[in-house]
C-alpha cells in the first residue's frame, strides 16, 4: 500500500480516478479507529491533509450562503464567526469527542462515514445542507438528504470527494441536542436538531441515531406550523411543546443495540424535541 | 522501566513526598512495559475464539506457517509443560485444544517479524468449530440444570454462613435483590511483555507489568517445566492495575514463542484484545433480608449470593469468601444465614479488581439500610450510626474486629462536610446532567443526596501467607532498597525510600528495579503493599539501623540501646554525641534482608465460621447528585468522604487512590459495564465501554481519619479499595433520592431512571 498526499484539490480527484480502491483520509477520528479494529484491508490511502482548499468557509452576504470545506475541523466551528452564523453547528461541533477530535475531526468525515450518529449530521439536515462533490470529469451538488442513503451509505461514487457544504444562513433560532450516557465523549444515543425559519414561519427538526439514516420529521413540523407563529413571540404553551414531542417521537425509528434500547431512544428524542422548541420559542 | 530513582528531598514519612515517575508519566517519557524492545525481537499473537462455547474439530495452521517472515505457531499440543494455569485453581489452558468455553479464549499464537504479519497468520490460522449453546446462566450451572461445561464441574464454590439464632427475627423486615454489572479494570497501560530466550535455550527473562513477579514465574515454569530458577522476571512499566494482572495473560505465550524461535518475543494487547485478555469484575445478583427492632437495630441478615465466575475459577473462590463475608458490611448484627455461590459459565472469566468481591456486597447492604431507614422512620445517617461496628464486635464468622474500627466517626466526619451549594439559577451547560450534549435547562433538574458506609478486609485470607521480602543496605549514607513489589501506579516506589528516610535518618534512597533475584513480596493487590512490603521495607531498615547503631555505639563505647535517629544524626539520649548518620555510616556496607508475614488465618468451616481475615478497613462516602429525571441522566456533583487511614504515610498519595477510587467507584454506578448477549461482548472498546471523563468527575471532599492500627507495621491501613466500594452504593441511593425509583442495579442506565 502506499499514502497519496495531493496538494491540490486537482490533484486530489486524479488521484481518486488513477488508483483503484482508494481511502480517504482527512482527520483519520474514524478511518484510524477502523484501521485499529481491522476493518479495513490493505489500500492505497489519498491523505488530505495538504489540500487547503478544502479547509476553507467562505461567507456570501449578499446570497446569504455559507460554503464550509469538507476538511474544515469541528473545531473552527465552536466557536467565532461559524459559530454565529449557524449556532445549532457550533453546539453539534462541540460534543464531538474530545478536544483532540475535534481539532482533527471535520465535516466531511460525518458524511463519508454517513453513521446515523454522526453528531453534525442532523444539524445539516435541519438547516437542508446542499453537498458538494466533485470527481475529476464533473461537479454534483446534493440535497443532505439525498446524500445520505443509509446507515453507513452515502451518494458518493468510487472516483467522487466531498468538497464542500453549503449552508443558507437563516434568520430565528437553531439549535441542537444530544442524549449519551457519559456527560462528554460519548457517541450519540439519540440527538436533534431544531430550526424555527423566522422569515417563512416554520420550523424543521432532524434526529440522529433514531433511525438508519437522519430523520427529518416533516409531519411534526406540519403540525407546528399549524398551531403556532414563529413570529408572534408569543410565550408557547407547553403543551404545544408536550405534543410537538410526542409526534417528534413517532416520526423517529430507533432499534435495540449494545448502547441504548428503542424504547428509551424513542422517549428521549422526543424530550428532546420539546425542549429544543422550547428553548427556541423562549427567544 | 527503569524505576530506580534517587530522591536528595527530605521526603520522609507523613510528608506528601512526590512520585519520582510522576514527572516522567506526565511528560509522556515514562516507558511503559510496551516500550520496551530486544535487538532481533519478533511479534508475538495471540487467535481467538470468536464463540463462547465450541468444540474445537480441528486446527490447520499449515498456511499460516507458509507466510514469509513467520517463525512459528504454537498450539495447545506444544506446551511442553503443565497444560493449564490459574490463581487458585489451575483450570485455565494455555490454549484451548478440545473446547473453548469462553469468548476470546487463546486458540494458538505466532511469533513473526512484523505485527502486521502476526495479523495475516492468525487469519491463516483455519480452526474448525462445532459451535454450542452458551451457558450463561449461573442458576443454571448452581442447579445442575446444564451439562457441565468443564472437567471440574459448574460450581466453582458454595460457602454457607450460619451464625446466631436461626429463628430470630424482628417487627422491620426488608428486603431486596439487587444487581451489579460487569465491570472491567480498564487500565491504561495495555498488557505487554518482552521475553528474552536464554543462549543454551533452557531458560528465560520477562520484562512484564504484572501484580505479582513470583506469582507469574511460578505458574510460566509450570507451564514451560522449567524449574523456577531459570526463569528471571523483571517488572515493566505498570499503567494501573486493579487487579487485571493478577492474573496470567500473555506471559506463558510470550514465553513459549521465545524458547521455539530463540529470538526475544514481544507481545502487547491492544484495547480490544485487552478486554478478552484479563479477567473482569463479577456480575453478580444478590437477594438480601434484614430483620430489625423497631428502633433500627439489626437483628438478622438472610442472603443468597451469586457470583458469575466466567468459564474459568481464577480467583473466583476468595471474590466469594469476601462477598459472603462482608454482606453483613459495617454493622453489627448477631444472627446470619448467608448462601454464596460462584458458578461456572460460559461469560468471560472474573475474578480480582479492586473492592474484591466487597463491592457487589455493599451495593446490596447499603440499599437495605436505606430501606431500614425508610421501615424505621430514620436518617440515613442515624440507621448507620446505631448499627456501627466497634473493635472488639464479632462479626457473622465469629472472627472479632481487632483493628481500629472508627466507623461511626466516619460516618460523623463525612455527616459534617458541608454540602455543596444549590445549583445557581442560570449554571454553566456544561455542569448539568447531560454535559456537553446540552439536553437540560436548570428546571429539569433534581437534586438528591445518598449515602455508602463501608468494610473491606485487607491482605489475603483464609490461612494464605502472603508474606513480603525487602533487603535494604546502608553504605556511606545512602540507602539502597531491594524488594519485589510491582508498582503499579499505587506509589509504593515514593513510599519505600520514605521509610527508608524516618527510619535510618538518610536523604538519598535508591530503589533498585523490581525483580526475581529476591523473594517474593505478594501480589499489589487486596490493599496490601503499605502493610506487607511497608512492613518488610520497615523491618530490613530497621534491623540495619540496629547494626549501624551497635557499630557507633562500639566506638563511643555506650549501649546501643541510648542511641536513636534525630533528623539525620545518630543521637545518644543519655549524654551529648551527635553524629551524622552519612558520617557514621562511611565506608561501611550494613545489608539486611527482611521478610514480613502477617498474623496467620484460619479458613472457614462449613458454617462459614473462622477468623478468616487479618485486618479491615472501613470508609464512610456521602453523594450529591444531579439527575435530570425525565431523560434519565445523571451528574455527580461532590461525594464527600471520610475514610479510616490509621496513618496517612504520604497524605497526597492517599488523596490520590481516594478520588481515584472514587472515579472508578462512580463508573460502576452510572456507565462501566462490560455488555454481554448470549456470551458474546458486544462493547470491547473504549468508544463504548465508558469510562468517567473530568466533566463526569465530582468534586470529591475527604477527610482523613488517622488511628494508627496497632497491628500494622507503620500504623497505616491499606487505603487502595475502600474508596471505591461505597461509593457506587452512595451514588445509586442519591439517584433514588432526586428519582423516588427503585434502583436495584447497578449501572444505572438512563432507562432505570426515565421510563
Amino acid at each position: 500500500m502506499s499514502i497519496h498526499l495531493p496538494q491540490t484539490l486537482n490533484e486530489a480527484l486524479h488521484m481518486l480516478q488513477v488508483v483503484p480502491h482508494a481511502q480517504i483520509l482527512a482527520g483519520g477520528t474514524d478511518f484510524m479507529v477502523e484501521v485499529n479494529f481491522n476493518k479495513h484491508g490493505v489500500h492505497d490511502v489519498i491523505a488530505l491533509r495538504h489540500v487547503d482548499e478544502l479547509k476553507k468557509w467562505s461567507h456570501d452576504t449578499v446570497a446569504g450562503v455559507v460554503t464550509i470545506g469538507a476538511a474544515v475541523p469541528y473545531a473552527d466551528m465552536e466557536h467565532g464567526e461559524l459559530a454565529q452564523l449557524f449556532p445549532a453547528l457550533a453546539e453539534a461541533a462541540r460534543t464531538v469527542g474530545s478536544p483532540q477530535i475535534r481539532a482533527a475531526g471535520t465535516l466531511g468525515g460525518n458524511l463519508g462515514t454517513c453513521s446515523p450518529a454522526g453528531d453534525a449530521l442532523p444539524v445539516l439536515f435541519a438547516l437542508n445542507a446542499v453537498i458538494n462533490v466533485a470527481s475529476t470529469h464533473a461537479t454534483r451538488s446534493i440535497p443532505v438528504a439525498d446524500f445520505m442513503r443509509g446507515p453507513k451509505r452515502n451518494d458518493l461514487a468510487q472516483d467522487e470527494l466531498i468538497v464542500s457544504v453549503t449552508i443558507k444562513t437563516v434568520a430565528g433560532w437553531q439549535g441542537y441536542a444530544k442524549v449519551g450516557t457519559r456527560n462528554a465523549m460519548v457517541i450519540s444515543v439519540a440527538s436533534a436538531s431544531l430550526v424555527l425559519d423566522h422569515v417563512n414561519n416554520s420550523s424543521r427538526i432532524a434526529l440522529g441515531s433514531v433511525g438508519p439514516t437522519i430523520i427529518r420529521c416533516i409531519q411534526a413540523e406540519q403540525w407546528l406550523q399549524g398551531v403556532y407563529d414563529f413570529t408572534s413571540h408569543q410565550a408557547l404553551d407547553d403543551s404545544i411543546a408536550t405534543e410537538f414531542g410526542q409526534r417528534v417521537s413517532q416520526e423517529s425509528r430507533p432499534i435495540d443495540d449494545h448502547r441504548s434500547t428503542a424504547l428509551y431512544r424513542r422517549h428521549a428524542v422526543g424530550v428532546l424535541a420539546k425542549r429544543l422548541l422550547q428553548r427556541g420559542s423562549a427567544q | 522501566m527503569n524505576l530506580s530513582a534517587v530522591r536528595t528531598r527530605r521526603d520522609t514519612l507523613g510528608t506528601s513526598a512526590l512520585r519520582p515517575d510522576g514527572g516522567p508519566k506526565v511528560q509522556g517519557s515514562f516507558a511503559f512495559s510496551s516500550d520496551v524492545w530486544a535487538d532481533n525481537m519478533l511479534w508475538g499473537a495471540t487467535l481467538r475464539s470468536p464463540h463462547p462455547y465450541a468444540r474445537i474439530v480441528s486446527i490447520d495452521i499449515s498456511e499460516a506457517i507458509k507466510i514469509a517472515g513467520v517463525e512459528t505457531v504454537v498450539i495447545a499440543e506444544d506446551v511442553p509443560g503443565q497444560l493449564t494455569y490459574g490463581l487458585i485453581d489451575s483450570d485455565q489452558p494455555v490454549f484451548a485444544s478440545e473446547v473453548v468455553r469462553y469468548m476470546g479464549e487463546p486458540v494458538a499464537a505466532v511469533a513473526a517479524d512484523h505485527p502486521e504479519t502476526c495479523r495475516r497468520a492468525l487469519a491463516a490460522i483455519r480452526v474448525e468449530y462445532e459451535v454450542y449453546e452458551p451457558h450463561i446462566n449461573p442458576e443454571d450451572s448452581i442447579s445442575g440444570a446444564v451439562p457441565a461445561i468443564h472437567p471440574n464441574g459448574n460450581l466453582l464454590r458454595y460457602q454457607r454462613i450460619v451464625c446466631g439464632d436461626q429463628n430470630a427475627t424482628g417487627p422491620i423486615v426488608v428486603e431486596g435483590e439487587y444487581e451489579i454489572g460487569m465491570q472491567d479494570q480498564a487500565f491504561l497501560g495495555l498488557e505487554a511483555a518482552l521475553a528474552i530466550p536464554d543462549r543454551d535455550g533452557a531458560g528465560l527473562e520477562m520484562i512484564v507489568a504484572t501484580q505479582w513477579l513470583h506469582e507469574d514465574r511460578k505458574q510460566i515454569a509450570l507451564c514451560l517445566g522449567l524449574p523456577e530458577d531459570k526463569i528471571r522476571l523483571t517488572l515493566g512499566g505498570v499503567g494501573g492495575a486493579f487487579g487485571a494482572r493478577e492474573d496470567i495473560s500473555l506471559q506463558v505465550h510470550a514465553s513459549l514463542l521465545a524458547l521455539r524461535t530463540g529470538r526475544p518475543i514481544k507481545m502487547q494487547y491492544s484495547r480490544e484484545e485487552s478486554f478478552f485478555g484479563h479477567v473482569h469484575r463479577h456480575p453478580a445478583k444478590i437477594w438480601v433480608r434484614h430483620h430489625a427492632s423497631a428502633d433500627g437495630m439489626i437483628i438478622k441478615i438472610e442472603a443468597r449470593m451469586v457470583f458469575d465466575g466466567g468459564a474459568y475459577a481464577s480467583t473466583s473462590a476468595a471474590v466469594l469468601i469476601n462477598g459472603v463475608t462482608h454482606i453483613q458490611g459495617p454493622y453489627r448484627c448477631a444472627n446470619a444465614i448467608v448462601d454464596g455461590f460462584a458458578a461456572r459459565t460460559n461469560n468471560p472469566p472474573c475474578g480480582a479488581m479492586r473492592g474484591f468481591g466487597v463491592v457487589q456486597a455493599c451495593f446490596a447492604h447499603e440499599s437495605q439500610m436505606d430501606k431500614l431507614a425508610l421501615a424505621c422512620g430514620l436518617s440515613p445517617v442515624e440507621i448507620r450510626l446505631r448499627n456501627a461496628i466497634r473493635t472488639g464486635d464479632r462479626l457473622i464468622t465469629g472472627q472479632p474486629v481487632e483493628s481500629v474500627a472508627p466507623v461511626e466517626r466516619c460516618i460523623r466526619e463525612t455527616d459534617a462536610i458541608p454540602l455543596p451549594p444549590d445549583m445557581t439559577p442560570s449554571p454553566h451547560e456544561l455542569s448539568l446532567p447531560g454535559g456537553s450534549g446540552r439536553t437540560a435547562d436548570r428546571r429539569h433538574i433534581v437534586r438528591g443526596v445518598g449515602w455508602g458506609v463501608s468494610i473491606k478486609n485487607l491482605m489475603y485470607s483464609e490461612t494464605f501467607d502472603d508474606f513480603a521480602t525487602a533487603r535494604c543496605r546502608l553504605q556511606d549514607g545512602v540507602v539502597t532498597l531491594k524488594f519485589a513489589t510491582s508498582e503499579v501506579g499505587q506509589g509504593f516506589v515514593t513510599l519505600a525510600p520514605q521509610i527508608a528516610r524516618s527510619v535510618l535518618g538518610v536523604d538519598t534512597v535508591i530503589v533498585e528495579p523490581m525483580d526475581t533475584t529476591i523473594g517474593s513480596a505478594g501480589s499489589t493487590s487486596a490493599s496490601r503493599q503499605t502493610w506487607m512490603s511497608g512492613g518488610a521495607v520497615d523491618g530490613a531498615c530497621r534491623l540495619v539501623r540496629e547494626r549501624l547503631f551497635e557499630h557507633v555505639a562500639k566506638e563511643h563505647n555506650i549501649d546501643p540501646l541510648r542511641l536513636e535517629i534525630d533528623d539525620t544524626d545518630i543521637i545518644d539520649t543519655f549524654g551529648t554525641l551527635r553524629i551524622a548518620v552519612a558520617n557514621a555510616s562511611a565506608g561501611m556496607v550494613f545489608e539486611e534482608t527482611f521478610e514480613h508475614h502477617h498474623r496467620p488465618t484460619e479458613d472457614l468451616d462449613e458454617n462459614g465460621q473462622g477468623n478468616c481475615h487479618v485486618a479491615f478497613a472501613f470508609v464512610a462516602h456521602r453523594a450529591v447528585v444531579d439527575v435530570d429525571t425525565e431523560l434519565g441522566l445523571v451528574k455527580v456533583v461532590q461525594i464527600a468522604t471520610a475514610q479510616d487511614v490509621g496513618r496517612a504515610l504520604n497524605p497526597l498519595s492517599v488523596l490520590g487512590q481516594i478520588e481515584g477510587g472514587i472515579a472508578q467507584g462512580l463508573g460502576l454506578a452510572v456507565m462501566e459495564e462490560v455488555l454481554m448477549v448470549n456470551g458474546i461482548v458486544k462493547n470491547p472498546s473504549f468508544t463504548d465501554y465508558l469510562l468517567p471523563t473530568a466533566l463526569d468527575a465530582p468534586e470529591v471532599v475527604a477527610v482523613l481519619i488517622e488511628e494508627p492500627d496497632p497491628q500494622a507495621p507503620l500504623g497505616a491501613k491499606g487505603v487502595g479499595e475502600p474508596p471505591c466500594i461505597s461509593v457506587t452504593p452512595a451514588i445509586a441511593a442519591a439517584i433514588r433520592a432526586a428519582t423516588g425509583r427503585a434502583i436495584t442495579r447497578v449501572p444505572v442506565r438512563p432507562s432505570d431512571i426515565c421510563l
